[in-house]
């Protein structure tokens, strides 16, 4: 995993509250086995029109937003189902960064799994953020918990652990497998009913 | 201090990790299908790893499988999904029961049925409607893929412990409402994210006077309101449900005397507090975009309070103050993780009986499990059924998502006992409303909504 200390990009803003990841990637694109190649089919239904021609409405499809790789957004973002597809087809677009009023808990795991940092801010501050013009950048302080915008910045909570998996890129399951003899020994305690 | 159930159990399964951050825990029981597992098992070939426990893993296939002619996997890349968890299963030893094979069921009715189960237990999933089998006592939660890598190669997760909330639900139903409608009320009055970041238990004479079915019902559902799990303290119809089971502990009076230590020490214990009278709750059904979007049977549709009311309306083509008895339904789904256990058959059975649907409807009958099928049709409700004019189909997760072609066409409203109304959900340009298995088939008759407490023909 790609380890973020100090992001600096452009934003597009998608203010919506209760973004489920239906919408983020419908269930026809789940079938690929593969972890890539979500990007094209991201926000599909809201993203291309019924003739499949992409919809020059969306804020995806305006080409200002082209190299953003910051979305700002609303409450409650990737609520319902569990499919990490949302997560790998926001990072396959170019994302790198989202901030949301809050996440569904699951959703949330899922960015710390794949390098997709996820940060809340409130109402107040996200609404100054969704104003930042193609030409204008905002800067993510991972280090020091910081969002820079124009002479704005706001401060963001983050758990230390998950951050420190931001800040160091760690995979997960190698970490894990340090605590081999601790597994092997609560096995061994567990209770058995035969 | 006082304790929570779900405390309790998290605490028996810590492997590292302080209190308040993040903490190491094992997993009892890891369940697995065809959508979520193929990127996760690919990460094992990768990095040359195993899975660690294949006695504590089971897999099926459930989300592509089509339920009319089950061996004719029409769909290529479908086919692929399924043929990948195949050969994965093989590769890696995991127990896998394949499509048609006797213990085919949708992921969250095997647990149960198997007895895999049980009170106390961690149980996780690659899906989010895992929150089903916290119905037993046991703490459990949907997970991502690659969570589901790392289960697959340690036995373990890293999670920080939600906070609990419990609510207490007491009264009797009236005659027609179901624990359906008390998840439904519960999202609708409370909002989609009210249980973000937490875990729920239930308990009060309603959840303790509830059948395994009816609860599992509930904790299914409470993933639509944010939580990631729901609870109910195992009772004497939990361990009555898991006796005799093909897993079950074989000395069960030793599991009953360990699985008895989980219970909450009194309500002290938990973050949050909630109260809820369900004698007078009424049938809901939902006439938007998100399982909150709902209003009980004798209620109009309310205004619209922002942008998403906005478009969930222009979507489903309706309007603030009509209800849903105005809703023209076209389409009938009744089956899924949500609503589609022998009791839920049972109820729409009932109904149907002697009766036709309604000739503009279409109507899915889809077992949750093989076994679920094989009694139903052992008790003469799949003959009920198609007499009504219902297609009977073979067990999966069907038109709940629609993965398979049991799809709902565009423009047309669906009656369904499923969990989700998301746009597109059960198909392109489909809409979904969602009620119980009671009111559903009901509808399929009249062809649209009706309050079923003033009907004279109920379940």
């Amino acid at each position: 995993m790609e380890p973020i200390t100090v992001h600096t990009g452009k934003s597009v803003a998608l203010m919506r509250n209760d973004v489920d990841t239906d919408q983020i990637i419908p269930k026809q694109f789940l079938k690929n086995i593969l972890k890539t190649g979500f990007g094209i089919h991201l926000f599909y239904d809201w993203r291309y029109l019924k003739n499949g021609r992409p919809n020059p409405d969306f804020i995806l499809n305006q080409p200002t937003s082209k190299g953003a790789t910051i979305l700002v957004t609303g409450n409650n973002f990737g609520c319902g189902s569990s499919r990490e597809h949302a997560a790998w087809a926001l990072k396959d677009w170019g994302f790198k960064v989202i901030i949301a009023g809050g996440y569904s808990d699951i959703f949330y795991m899922n960015c710390t799994k794949n390098g997709l940092l996820p940060i809340v801010l409130p109402q107040t501050a996200r609404d100054i953020l969704a104003k930042a013009t193609p030409e204008e950048t905002i800067t993510i302080d991972l280090v020091h918990q910081r969002v820079k915008y124009a002479n704005h910045e706001f401060t963001f909570e983050i758990n230390p652990t998950w951050k420190d998996k931001f800040l160091k890129g760690t995979d997960d399951i190698d970490l894990t497998m340090t605590y081999e003899d601790q597994i092997t020994a609560f096995e061994a305690k567990m209770p058995v009913f035969d | 201090m006082a304790q929570t159930m779900y405390d309790k159990i998290w605490n028996k399964h810590v492997i590292s990790g302080k209190a308040g951050e993040p903490q190491l825990i094992y997993v009892d029981l890891h369940l697995v299908h065809e959508v979520t597992s193929p990127q996760a098992f690919e990460g094992l070939w990768e990095n040359n790893r195993k899975v660690r426990r294949p006695d504590r893993t089971f897999a099926t296939m459930d989300h592509n499988v089509p339920t009319e002619d089950i061996f004719n996997v029409k769909d290529v890349i479908s086919r692929k999904q399924m043929d990948t968890l195949r050969k994965n299963c093989t590769d890696f030893g995991v127990r896998l029961a394949a499509i048609g094979e006797e213990q085919q069921v949708i992921i969250h009715a095997i647990g149960p049925q198997l007895g895999l189960t049980q009170p106390g237990e961690v149980i996780v999933c690659g899906d989010s409607h895992t929150s089903t089998h916290g119905a037993f006592g046991s703490i459990a939660f949907g997970i991502g893929t690659s969570e589901v890598e790392h289960v697959f190669a340690t036995q373990t997760i890293w999670q920080a412990k939600p906070k609990t909330m419990g609510i207490h639900v007491h009264g009797d139903f009236q005659k027609g409402v179901y624990a359906k409608d008390l998840v439904m009320a519960l999202i609708a009055q409370n909002g989609v994210d009210f249980g973000t970041g937490y875990a729920i238990e239930f308990y009060g004479n309603t959840i303790e006077n509830m059948s395994m079915d009816e609860r599992m019902t509930l904790c299914n559902m409470v993933i639509e309101g944010g939580a990631k799990s729901g609870i109910i303290r195992p009772d004497q119809t939990t361990f009555d449900y898991v006796t005799g089971r093909e897993y079950a502990p074989k000395d069960m009076a030793a599991a009953k005397a360990y699985w008895q230590q989980f219970y909450t020490d009194d309500e002290s214990a938990f973050d949050d507090r909630m109260d809820f009278d369900v004698s007078s709750l009424a049938p809901y059904v939902s006439w938007g975009t998100n399982p909150g979007m709902a209003v009980p049977i004798d209620q109009p549709f309310p205004e619209p309070k922002d942008i998403n009311d906005q478009k969930a309306y222009d979507y489903e083509g309706l309007k603030p103050a009509q209800k849903p008895e105005e809703i023209d339904i076209g389409f009938v789904f009744i089956g899924s993780c949500t609503n589609g256990r022998l009791s839920d058959l049972k109820i729409a059975a009932n109904i149907l009986k002697g009766r036709h649907i309604n000739p503009k409807i279409t109507a899915l009958v889809v077992p949750a499990s093989r076994a679920i099928r094989e009694e139903a049709e052992r008790r003469g409700y799949d003959k009920i059924f198609k007499d009504a004019g219902c297609e009977w189909r073979e067990p999966g997760c069907s038109a709940c998502l629609g993965m398979n072609p049991d799809q709902v066409p565009a423009g047309v409203h669906c009656a369904s006992t499923s969990n989700r109304n998301f746009v597109g959900r059960q198909g392109v340009g489909s809409m979904t409303h969602l009620a119980s298995p009671a009111m559903v088939a009901t509808a399929a008759i009249y062809g649209h909504f009706v309050d079923i407490r003033k009907q004279t023909v109920t379940a």
